[in-house]
């Protein structure tokens, strides 16, 4: 019996899982939510286990290659679609693991219980943004696209308000027109090259005639504006604070997330289809200076923001930029920088999203108006009395945790954000061709961008904690410190750790370099043989 | 044969554009809709356009697969049709529920100031 080992299997298990369990919590009554709330969270633990497994596989030398191919169906790599667990693919299922862990126990005291079938679409969402991980094939991408997006849809609108549903117009109509985007990029890159297998992609494109060449790229660059909305570059980022702002904390965690598959799908089809030939490098200048541009915006929106979401918004957007230059730029060492600082700022953006939904409990209802018109009209507010004997414990958590994340967001020692600033500046400083005027460019806006971070959140802070007035300490639920507490204290192993961090993210981008043993290696992958007729199952 | 298929579309997609960009959610949706009618014609056409050509079948012997219309394109779009479909209708539950919350079909969920 020649049956695929279990760690090929394995692969299909973070979107297998999630789309059964979501399905069969549909029919179970709203009533039952903590059933709800542990079928999802028993889920969560093996998809997080699952992550891990798969990682540990990826880097060791089980696989050739460090890549564990599953053939759905059974069809060989071109014609069938293929599902490809690498080391980049590991990392991102085990960030998106840790922080739907997080999202969803923060989210079980309250907010999954605002609406119907939170569940169910939170775990529609998590089958999305794992399978738009593991595919290997564009237009099964855009199904798991559609399939987060969809999920997405229904998440940021729970809690129907008349915020959200306004947000959610503007989100799902933008999203909508960069589905079509999407469809077009990949009936464009069929015409031209025959596949939709993003292995097979490279070879093609590598011999295709100069005639068919401009095709080609009109389909690439569509495909990466739909990939970019989603990522949030300038100009096609509009929709991201107001969403942000809009949606409840436990989902807003969730979205920021989203904005970095965008980015991960753009790095992984460049990596593979724009790796040699003529085309080889195709529009990583645009996505340079798009990025460049992209930063530039979210420095200024951070600095304009009075919201925290809002601010949380424009952090998400100034990381998504420093990634899109940090590719377009094409220097490998930078990009393993670039994956440190993704997984640093995705964690520490999620845990100010969900401090925010905390915070909000100690600020006076006319607290947001205030803060408003403060700038303008320079009120000066009375000072209050002084409250009780010493810092109640509840006050003193927010308060660390917000320093915090806000020091990982914006980059300051000792955290991981600074380290991930640090070995950015060191790959740029240390390049091979010198130090040319794109990377000056660079460095000064990631400073500036880290300043004007600073600014912001600690006029946030500011007036949260010292200037509110708060009377009495907000309470505070274990479910709603602990995954705070999670993702910040991953912050903190990941600076401990930062060594090891460093050197699997190097070899992640030393695999992405590689393309050619990528394509050989999902071409090769061979069928499992069926069992000759008449013999007994 | 191409060109005619190329102005439809191209009117297809041109309208949906310029309904999308219209303030009215009533607009906004068909101009949604139209896009993806045009989109959905611009998959199909991507199979390349031919006459007379039998679907892909599994006939005995060995087929020449030129012979056949590309299956591919049509798989992709019959895909893209159901998911539009789906979105579509949800955007459509939204726009109801706007119109309830705002009371205006307005885009901005409120009316201009002119």
């Amino acid at each position: 019996m020649n049956a695929l080992p279990w760690t090929q299997q394995l692969i299909l298990v973070p979107i297998l899982l999630p789309l059964l369990a979501g399905a069969l919590l549909i029919p179970v009554n709203e009533a039952r939510h903590n059933l709800k709330f542990a079928v999802n969270l028993g889920c969560n633990l093996v998809l997080l286990l699952s992550a891990l497994i798969l990682l540990g596989l990826s880097d060791q030398e089980l696989w050739p290659g460090h890549l564990g191919v599953y053939l759905a169906a059974n069809w060989m790599a071109p014609f069938g679609i293929a599902l490809v667990a690498d080391r980049l693919a590991g990392l991102l299922l085990l960030l998106t693991a840790t922080l739907s862990l997080a999202a969803l126990v923060f989210s079980s005291q309250g907010w999954s219980r605002i609406g119907v079938h939170f569940h169910s679409l939170f775990l529609f969402l998590l089958m999305g943004i794992n399978g738009a991980f593991l595919t290997n094939d564009l237009f099964n991408l855009f199904v798991f696209f559609e399939v987060m997006l969809a999920a997405s849809y229904g998440l940021v609108l729970h809690g129907y308000n008349t915020t959200r549903i306004r947000a959610g117009m503007q989100y799902i109509a933008i999203n909508l027109v960069a589905s079509l985007l999407f469809l077009i990029g990949i009936a464009l890159i069929y015409a031209s090259t025959g596949t939709l297998n993003m292995a097979d992609l490279g070879p093609r494109i590598a011999a295709l005639s100069a005639a068919d060449l401009p095709l080609l790229q009109i389909g690439a660059a569509i495909l990466a504006l739909a990939f970019l909305t989603k990522g949030a570059m300038w100009p096609l980022g509009f929709w991201l604070p107001t969403t942000y702002a809009a949606a409840s904390p436990p989902v807003a965690a969730l979205l920021v997330l989203m904005t970095k598959v965008g980015i991960y799908a753009l790095i992984r089809i460049w990596s593979l289809a724009f790796a040699a030939g003529p085309a080889a490098g195709f529009g990583l200048d645009a996505l340079f200076w798009g990025g460049i541009a992209t930063l530039v915006f979210g420095t200024l929106g951070i600095l304009a923001a009075q919201e925290p979401g809002r601010m949380a918004g424009y952090a998400a957007i100034i990381s998504s930029g420093t990634l899109m230059a940090v590719f377009g730029h094409g220097d490998p060492q930078l990009l393993s920088a670039g994956f440190y600082y993704l997984l640093g700022s995705t964690l520490a953006t999620a845990a100010f999203l969900l401090l925010v939904g905390l915070t909000e409990r100690i600020r006076s209802p006319g607290a947001a108006l205030l803060a408003l018109t403060m700038e303008a009209f320079a009120i000066d507010e009375k000072p209050e009395e002084p409250v009780g004997v010493g810092i109640p414990a509840a006050l003193a958590f927010l308060g660390l945790a917000f320093a915090a994340s806000a020091l990982v967001i914006t980059g300051l020692p000792p955290l991981s954000g600074f380290i991930a600033k640090f070995s950015l500046f060191h790959a740029l400083l240390n390049g091979e061709a010198g130090i040319s005027l794109r990377d000056w460019t660079l460095m000064i806006l990631i400073l500036c961008s880290g300043l004007a971070g600073i600014i912001a959140l600690m006029r946030f802070g500011v007036r949260t904690f010292w200037a509110s007035g708060a009377v009495q300490p907000p309470r505070l639920h274990p479910t709603e410190a602990g995954p705070v507490t999670l993702l910040l204290g991953l912050c903190v192993a990941m600076t401990v750790l930062a060594g090891p961090l460093l050197a699997y993210l190097e070899r992640t981008t030393r695999d992405l370099g590689q393309a050619g043993s990528y394509v050989e290696q999902v071409l090769s992958t061979p069928a499992v043989p069926s069992p000759p007729r008449g013999e007994a199952p | 044969m191409e060109l005619v298929i190329a102005i439809a579309i191209g009117l297809l997609f041109g309208s949906g554009i310029w309904l999308i960009l219209r303030p009215r959610t009533f607009q906004v949706i068909i101009g949604l809709m139209l896009m993806s009618y045009a989109v959905n014609l611009f998959i199909f056409v991507m199979g390349r356009l031919a006459i007379d050509k039998a679907p892909l079948t599994l006939a005995p012997g060995a087929p020449n697969p030129g012979d056949y219309a590309d299956p591919l394109s049509q798989a992709l779009v019959l895909t893209a049709i159901v998911i539009g479909f789906a979105t579509t209708a949800l955007y459509l539950v939204i726009m109801i529920g706007a119109r309830g919350l705002t009371g205006t079909d307005h885009v901005d969920g409120e009316e201009s100031e002119e």
